[in-house]
């Protein structure tokens, strides 16, 4: 038996499902090779046809969307998607999911989560200046949620903290539907030179590639595999398959990757992210065309007796596999070894776009490339309407009780933990590393401005899934319109958007017809609000016990300040401001958190959205900002007007400042008060300014209406609430805390 | 004057002392390697914040064996003078180039959030510029930031005048909430005996540019360079 026999057992059927794979996709093997495949083969094909790593089931879905507009300079396909800034400077941007591993073990799973998505972006020649995270979870009654709450934070930080990238916002929702399944997923946005942005392309046969970064474990092996099935009470048993982070590795690797993009070797660069040193030796060839030849043993191993298999399928963090041009192998190894890391030659470019790999000289893989990725199955699932949604839809505002006390339920709503002030979260993370950082977490979208020139870039996550629930259509719309009217609120003008996309199994098709719901509703709003979209990451199979998540679409939003002197933030600012509300509210509860917090429910549809109006009244926001009329701004949604009016005066860091605000519409007080009605705004401008404001509202269509007035130590709305705004600020900023204790 | 700024491959803010220094203040700087033994000519050095060498055992505990190091200790012996930043602080204590330690902030968690600090001494290159009892907003963010020192050596600092910066609330009292880490005595920075090497865990450089929120930053930079220039001013005229 020679030394390749003794790591290929023999392939029985249980061998090949615990793989993954069904029967048909391997027979699929079985016809692009003309053969059968060897074990270590097998491991091969089951990664790169993961779910994860293949996008089989969403692929046909994801075509829609618009990805073009004129300031993409790359879309979906790279490691990350890029946007032009101008000043010849890019942005490059990515969200990513690392829901499974968190669940599993917290603390390393969002850890790696953040080091996986800083590598996306760093791979691409740009210095990761910025981090989002966007967190799910269960409720708070559930006795795990805690415990996983406080291991997410504290890996995120621990992670992003030490590499010196600040974590700048991000969004926390809590709901039962996350009880076995928490969502992580994790945003980073790095600067490159328009000139110099670098792709994962295995280009010129006869270049050598070079294995950079953290020796190989046996850490991770089938993680994009996990990732693509859903959980069960045996998942803990899957502990070993979560990696874990060495974060000043990573630091090591980010800097001796950027000193080395300064210099004329690299040819083509990427992240060993999942499915490792397979995926992204594979997915270099098939971008330029090529074919790889790989040696093995030649890869540094931090265990004895790897096979290849192990050595393949491993993943194992901070490491990079890098095209050189031929003859700076020395140059390569120099940088990096003044960052005290390996970087050895593994292998080179070849002919013939094969995949092979050798061990010791003799072949253990010989697969062609398109085999491993355009000859993934692409499936188009079947896709129903859920039996029932008709009575989840039904809301009768009848049988709704108004409640007597609407102070009550302002208290109420500040302290649910949607709402609530997420400083506890946010201050675990670094947001002040690199000096850039002008409006800090707790804003509607965080603000940093760009050294060496006037502008500055915002940023925001958003998706509301109890909207998706409802209904998938509208809630795709409205979280493309609430990210970028998030954008609008501070003053940024959108370049794109990044998605991550987490659903339950695609093999449901209610679950199917959530996602194709979805996307729809996501392509509109893209489309209506002129948004493209540059990247992105699809989640699957995040049910537990066959239980599904609520559809969570999470749109992460990047937007162009020209003059970042002039961006706002929600908070009222001096007594006597004018309150005006852009935009229009309307008699709607149907998802609303007031409606699940007070009684209850969940139910209804979602709030009306017409992007004619979500267009007016963000433009309106916009140039009113850029002209210098704002004050403060503010977007409304969960937990309706109040609680936006309530944000207004106890948001920010400096002092409250109380409101007095007359109604007049004609509807229920809840409604009018704690309704989610979209495509509104808060603004606050000096009373100079009212007829500015006005002409601008009525060049742009947007419905506008002074409300009230800066002022004094109460929030009042007339004749419906009042109460102190200490009383307020108290509720909302200890609430979280208060649960964690 | 020079300034030198101190890089271990781990450091994240050398870029932002860098910047201050050179762009906000128009100052001569230059990054220093950790490899590298130090060269001559500089008149101030800033270790910065960071993680030094990952700073998994005990922040600052390795880089205080590095090659730069040995030429720090030599600088401050001479009366150089040496400003540590957060990290920058922790890896001082380390090499016994100021007296206490910095040890894990008593929540247990990592902490960033903007503080007040009182400038308690005004006889230092660090704090000329400021008058004594006046206010500073800056940045605070580590996780071992909580400043410890026995009975005798706390006695010894207050003698000496050696604590430059206490947390105070936004009156500039001191209140429970304003020390972020549960530092003794409030401390939130120290000096040596010879008044030349300075530690602080808020970050002055991330608080330099109206634009970032405060400008009290500058108050310690442009207090050292008035010092330097000052040195200078007597070494020609002496």
């Amino acid at each position: 038996m020679s030394q390749a026999e003794r790591f290929q057992p023999s392939l029985t059927p249980e061998v090949i499902a615990s793989h993954g794979l069904t029967q048909d996709e391997y027979q699929r093997i079985v016809k692009l090779l003309g053969r059968e495949p060897n074990y270590t083969e097998l491991g091969v094909f089951s990664v790169m046809w993961s779910e994860h790593c293949s996008y089989k089931s969403s692929r046909r879905w994801l075509k829609s969307l618009p990805t073009d507009g004129p300031a993409v300079l790359q879309g979906p396909g790279e490691n990350a998607g890029i946007v032009d800034i101008g000043d010849g400077l890019a942005a490059v941007f990515k969200i990513e999911s690392h829901n499974h591993p968190s669940f599993i073990e917290p603390y390393q799973g969002a850890a790696t989560g953040v080091g996986g998505i800083l590598r996306d972006v760093f791979t691409m020649g740009a210095r990761p200046i910025a981090s989002l995270n966007s967190l799910r979870f269960g409720a708070f009654d559930d006795p795990r949620t805690r415990y996983l709450l406080c291991g997410v934070v504290a890996g995120i930080g621990g992670y992003g903290n030490c590499v010196g990238v600040p974590t700048v916002g991000g969004e926390l929702f809590f709901d039962e539907c996350y009880n076995s399944n928490i969502l992580v997923n994790a945003f980073t946005l790095g600067i490159a030179k328009k000139k110099r942005i670098f792709k994962g392309r295995a280009k010129g046969v006869g270049n050598p590639l070079i294995y950079v970064g953290a020796k190989t474990g046996r850490d991770g092996i089938h993680g994009a595999t996990m990732a693509s099935e859903a959980f069960s009470e045996a998942t803990e048993k899957r502990r070993p398959t979560v990696q874990v982070g060495d974060p000043f590795t990573e630091k090591l690797l980010l800097e001796a990757c950027l000193e080395l993009m300064e210099k004329d070797c690299l040819v083509g660069i990427q992240d060993m992210g999942a499915a490792g040193l397979t995926s992204s030796s594979a997915e270099m060839a098939a971008r330029a065309g090529t074919g790889v030849e790989l040696e093995l043993s030649l890869v540094p191993l931090r265990e004895q007796g790897m096979t290849p298999y192990e050595i393949l399928l491993s993943e194992s963090q901070e490491r990079m596999l890098l095209v050189a041009r031929k003859g700076s192998e020395d140059e390569v190894k120099r940088v990096f070894g003044r960052w005290d890391l390996d970087a050895v030659v593994v292998g080179q470019v070849s002919r013939g776009r094969l995949f092979r790999a050798l061990f010791h000289g003799e072949e253990v893989v010989r697969i062609p490339v398109e085999a491993l990725t355009s000859g993934a199955p692409v499936y188009n699932r079947p896709v129903e309407r859920p039996e029932g949604h008709d009575e989840v839809q039904r809301l009768d505002l009848s049988k709704v009780r108004e409640p007597e006390d609407l102070g009550a339920v302002l208290r109420t709503l500040l302290d649910s933990p949607n709402i609530a002030s997420k400083e506890w979260v946010y201050r675990q993370y670094d947001h002040f590393v690199r000096s850039n950082t002008v409006v800090a977490p707790g804003a509607d979208a965080a603000v940093i401005r760009i050294k060496g020139t006037e502008k500055g870039l915002a940023l925001t996550a958003d998706g509301n899934s109890r909207y998706c629930y409802l209904d998938p259509y509208v809630g795709g719309v409205l979280a493309v319109a609430e990210a970028a009217r998030n954008l609008a609120s501070v003053g940024a003008r959108p370049l794109g958007l990044t998605d991550c996309l987490n659903f339950g199994s695609p093999e449901k098709p209610e679950v199917m017809w959530q996602f194709s719901q979805v996307i729809q509703g996501m392509r509109d709003g893209c489309v209506g609000l002129g948004v493209p979209v540059v990247s992105g990451n699809v989640s699957f199979y995040n049910e537990t016990d066959g239980r599904p998540i609520h559809p969570t679409p999470v749109v992460a939003m990047v937007g162009l300040l020209l003059r970042v002197a002039r961006c706002v933030t929600p908070w009222f600012k001096s007594p006597g401001d004018l309150v005006v509300l852009l935009g229009r509210t309307r008699e709607e509860l149907g998802g609303s958190e007031y409606l699940k917090v007070v009684h209850g429910l969940v139910r209804g549809t979602p709030p009306w959205i017409d992007l004619k109006l979500e267009r007016a009244v963000q433009q309106c926001c916009l140039r009113a900002i850029e002209r210098g009329i704002v004050r403060s701004a503010h977007d409304v949604s969960q937990g309706g007007l109040a609680v936006a009016l309530a944000e207004c005066s106890i948001g920010g860091t400096e002092r409250a400042m109380g409101a007095r605000i007359e109604t007049q519409e004609m509807m229920r007080a809840d409604a009018l008060l704690f309704g989610e009605s979209q495509s509104r705004i808060v603004v606050s401008i000096k009373e100079r300014d009212l007829g500015r404001l006005k002409e601008i509202a009525a060049r742009e269509g947007a419905p506008l209406r002074v409300i009230g007035v800066v002022g004094g130590t109460r929030l009042i709305i007339q004749p419906l609430i009042q109460v102190p705004v200490e009383e307020l600020k108290s509720i909302w900023s200890s609430s979280l805390e208060r649960r964690l204790k | 004057m020079r300034w030198g700024v101190i890089v271990f491959p781990g450091s994240c803010d050398e870029q932002d002392v860098y910047d201050c220094l050179k762009h906000v203040l128009k100052q001569d700087v230059e990054f220093l390697w950790h490899r590298d033994n130090l060269k001559n000519g500089f008149d101030c050095l800033v270790l910065p914040g960071g993680f030094s060498y990952g700073d998994y055992l005990r922040a600052g505990a390795m880089a205080r064996f590095s090659p730069v190091m040995r030429g720090v200790v030599e600088f401050a012996a001479r009366g150089g003078l040496v400003l540590g930043i957060c990290n920058g602080f922790q890896i001082l204590c380390e090499a016994g180039l100021l007296p206490g330690v910095l040890t894990r902030n008593s929540s247990l968690q990592f902490v960033c959030r903007q503080v007040y600090l009182r400038l308690e001494e005004t006889d230092t290159p660090f704090t000329s510029a400021g008058k004594k009892g006046q206010l500073l907003k800056l940045p605070v963010k580590h996780g071992e930031g909580c400043y410890y020192a026995d009975p005798d050596t706390l006695e010894r600092l207050r003698h000496n005048r050696q604590i430059l910066f206490r947390y105070v609330d936004g009156r500039g009292k001191n209140a429970p909430g304003a020390n972020p880490n549960g530092s003794i005595d409030d401390i939130a920075g120290v000096c040596n005996e010879g008044r030349n090497v300075f530690g602080l865990m808020p970050h002055p450089e991330d608080a330099a540019e109206k634009i970032l929120g405060s400008e009290d930053g500058l108050k310690i930079f442009s207090s050292i360079a008035a010092a330097c220039e000052k040195r200078e001013r007597e070494v020609r005229v002496g």
